[in-house]
């Protein structure tokens, strides 16, 4: 069944089908319940399946991930929610010596189907710690497995897909995304999680995001093509792992990339990725690998954010230096 | 700390001193500490609050009219049984520090002093309990038939954490402080929502009692009326700091401003602490939430064999807590009581040497393991980047094989 819908909502429908298809599945965090979580991502869950299955928990976050792990040594299989990107860091501790060791420490015997939803990223004109893009500090983490989708139809299936994994999955839902609509068919056969997808097909320059920097991706695409460019957009879906094999494949034939995240590009998944890919493709490269996002420093003040995101002239002004080799 | 003796040990003053006869009194420089602390709280005359006891250092049996009924069914052979825990325990411990003198292990954290408050919580549980231990629970390990060679692997350094939690309903050592508190809190309350009975324990020290996750455990299962049972084993010193360092307040009032009750044991007497703990694991059974005990004993050895406590604590202290050694206490009872005689401890001190005998060659054989086990079990249903590296890994190692068949 295809249904138009806002990319939150297509996560609540996602959580709402898990919750009845599996007993196991408790969905927890602050404010998830009669409220349905500040964005509204978990509304009516808790009415229609219990307080006992949607869980209000204190307000604290380690407290959240941690009792998670014990829900799941039990064989639940939770889905917390950290209500904002800046306040996970409680719980880093728990996620980072805990959740992601957990099955590697008993050798095998102990599985961690946990999902951490992070709304995360900017452009909302929030307050301090509420705009920002972690996923560099759990991609440089074993054991964990990290997934943001761009679109509706990848926040229905990559949450189904999160959950059912038995490894703990960071779910970064890019929050300025949550209202854009899009097609959902509950009924189709999605394909593997942690693979990328290309959006736009085009052969002079690559460019690779995920999350909230597709949309603008698409766009930059758009404007490149009114200028007689034509440009590749890959949409990575998953940050760890990271489908190098489709980047490889897309770089062989447009032989330059353009990375775009809106976390800090210092250690940043680009910076992974420009690596990876000069080793993978140094013969097929015109160009440098090139990154744009964040800049080294503390996430501005709402008035500043837009100096401060990839935006369409910052992107469109790394693919003209990328084609000016 | 040099490798103890594991046989009761015998008080460097006899029974019957100050030290000796009330198992609650401060020695000389303890004492100092608790004015210390009278000052600052303003708190009466009594330096430390009552605690629990059943056996008191001379091994009689005291009257408690709330706790009795928790052992009042106790038979001698029950308690044989919890005097060979204890001295079992204190053997096998006493291996593995040996075995860490001798290159054996990398590191070994003893138990040493702490045997009563192990044994006697570990036998309170009941088989579909679950334990989340410290790192140094190694006697409540033993209580739950996890093989003491299992222990010895992640302090070889073969594994970091050689056995199935599940298997034993024992989870994994856990060695960031207080981590597992939370997990302890978890797993009850899925307990709870599967409508069992089972009751959960999370052991901690009282270093641990300063981190946050164990406040934010009491808080959740406070909130959740959880059914998990907080075992502190206040052992004195976080390594280097003295419980005064972690707290104003005597620990087991801590439970207070959570909202559940918190009692303190004399964590040297494997009764009382059977006793609360039962009584503890009961009301979390009946749904009546959690319970903090304070098991109020002394860490005999070093924090670790890495450790050097002489730069930070004194003989005197540790002389006094001799005295109330957890296993002469219960031995001394044994013998008023006739309900030991020579051969059992004759043949314990046998089954003692035969377990450290197998102790030894246990670890002396544990293989290393294969390099390619650090790929292992990263990702339970995989990951390309793991692979990729492992066959990387796997293309370097063949690479020499290749180099030695050129020759």
């Amino acid at each position: 069944m295809t249904d138009k819908m806002a990319l939150a909502k297509a996560i609540n429908e996602s959580l709402r089908h898990a919750l009845d298809a599996d007993p196991k599945v408790v969905v927890m965090g602050e404010d998830v319940g009669k409220l349905g979580g500040v964005f509204r991502v978990t509304d009516g869950l808790q009415k229609d399946f219990g307080e006992s299955r949607v869980i209000d928990t204190p307000l604290a976050e380690s407290g959240i991930v941690g009792t998670a792990i014990g829900l799941a040594l039990r064989g639940y299989r939770p889905v917390v929610e950290i209500q904002f990107d800046g306040f996970v860091f409680p719980a880093y501790d728990q996620i980072v010596t805990q959740l992601a060791k957990m099955h590697a420490r008993s050798l095998g015997k102990v599985k961690m189907p946990v999902v951490v939803r992070i709304p995360y990223g900017g452009g909302i004109g929030a307050v301090e710690h509420h705009s920002e893009s972690p996923e560099s500090l759990f991609a440089h983490v074993a054991g964990l497995k990290i997934v943001s989708p761009s679109n509706a139809s990848d926040a229905y299936w990559m949450m189904q897909q999160a959950i059912q994994s038995d490894d703990p999955v960071i779910f970064f839902e890019p929050k300025r995304r949550y209202w854009d609509k899009g097609e959902v068919d509950t009924e189709a056969i999605p394909g593997p999680l942690h693979t990328a997808r290309v959006v736009r097909e085009g052969t002079d320059l690559t460019l690779a995001a995920y999350g909230p920097m597709v949309k603008l991706c698409r766009e930059v695409a758009d404007a490149a093509a009114e200028e007689g460019r034509s440009l590749e957009v890959l949409d990575l879906r998953s940050v760890s792992p990271i489908d190098f094999d489709s980047i490889q494949a897309s770089v062989e034939k447009t032989r330059r990339l353009v990375v775009v995240h809106e976390a800090p590009v210092f250690f940043g998944s680009g910076a992974e990725i420009a690596a990876r890919i000069t080793e993978r493709c140094f013969y097929h490269l015109e160009a440098p690998v090139l990154r744009v996002g964040g800049y080294h420093a503390p996430y501005p003040p709402a008035r500043l954010e837009e100096s401060y995101l990839p935006d369409l002239d910052r992107v469109l002004d790394a693919v003209d230096r990328s084609l000016a080799y | 700390m040099t490798v103890e003796s594991t046989a009761a040990r015998t008080p460097r003053r006899s029974a019957g001193t100050k030290a000796g006869t009330t198992g609650t009194k401060r020695t000389t420089s303890t004492t100092k500490k608790a004015t210390s602390a009278k000052k600052a709280t303003g708190a009466g005359k009594s330096a430390e609050p009552a605690l629990v006891q059943l056996l008191t250092p001379e091994g009689k049996r005291v009257k408690n009219a709330e706790f009795d009924q928790y052992v009042a069914d106790i038979t001698a052979d029950d308690l044989r049984g919890l005097y060979r825990d204890m001295v079992l325990t204190r053997r096998f411990d006493a291996e593995a520090t040996s075995l860490q003198r001798q290159g054996e292990l990398g590191l070994w954290a003893s138990l040493l002093g702490q045997e009563a408050a192990q044994i006697g919580s570990g036998r309170a549980l009941r088989d579909d309990d679950y334990v989340f231990p410290t790192y140094r629970e190694h006697g409540v390990a033993w209580c739950r038939g996890v093989d003491p060679t299992n222990l010895l692997g992640m302090f070889r350094g073969v594994n970091n954490g050689g056995w199935d939690p599940n298997g034993n309903n024992f989870h994994l050592y856990t060695i960031v402080i207080g981590s597992q508190a939370l997990h302890a809190t978890g797993y009850a309350m899925g307990v709870t929502k599967d409508g069992a009975d089972s009751a959960v324990i999370a052991y901690f020290g009282d270093g641990a009692s300063s981190q946050g996750d164990v406040a934010e455990a009491f808080t959740f299962s406070a909130v959740y009326n959880a059914p998990v049972v907080f075992f502190c084993q206040n052992n004195q010193w976080a390594i280097s700091e003295p419980t005064e360092k972690q707290s104003r307040v005597p620990l087991y009032q801590r439970a207070q401003g959570f909202g559940f009750p918190g009692v303190r044991v004399d964590g040297n007497d494997v009764l009382a602490n059977l006793a609360v703990t039962k009584w503890a694991l009961e009301r979390a059974r009946a749904g009546e939430g959690p319970t903090l005990v304070e098991a109020f004993t002394y860490r005999m050895g070093a924090h670790t064999t890495s450790d050097d406590p002489t730069r930070y604590r004194g003989d005197e202290e540790r002389l006094a807590w001799e005295a109330k050694d957890p296993i002469l206490r219960l031995r001394r009872y044994l013998e008023a009581s006739n309900h030991a005689d020579e051969g059992f401890f004759a043949e314990l001190e046998t089954e003692s040497e035969a377990l450290g005998k197998r102790v030894r060659e246990a670890v002396r054989a544990m293989p290393d393991p294969d390099h390619f086990a650090i790929f292992e079990n990263v990702y339970a249903d995989g990951h390309a980047l793991v692979d990729e590296e492992r066959a990387q890994f796997a293309a370097y190692q063949a690479s020499f094989a290749d180099a030695d068949g050129g020759k």
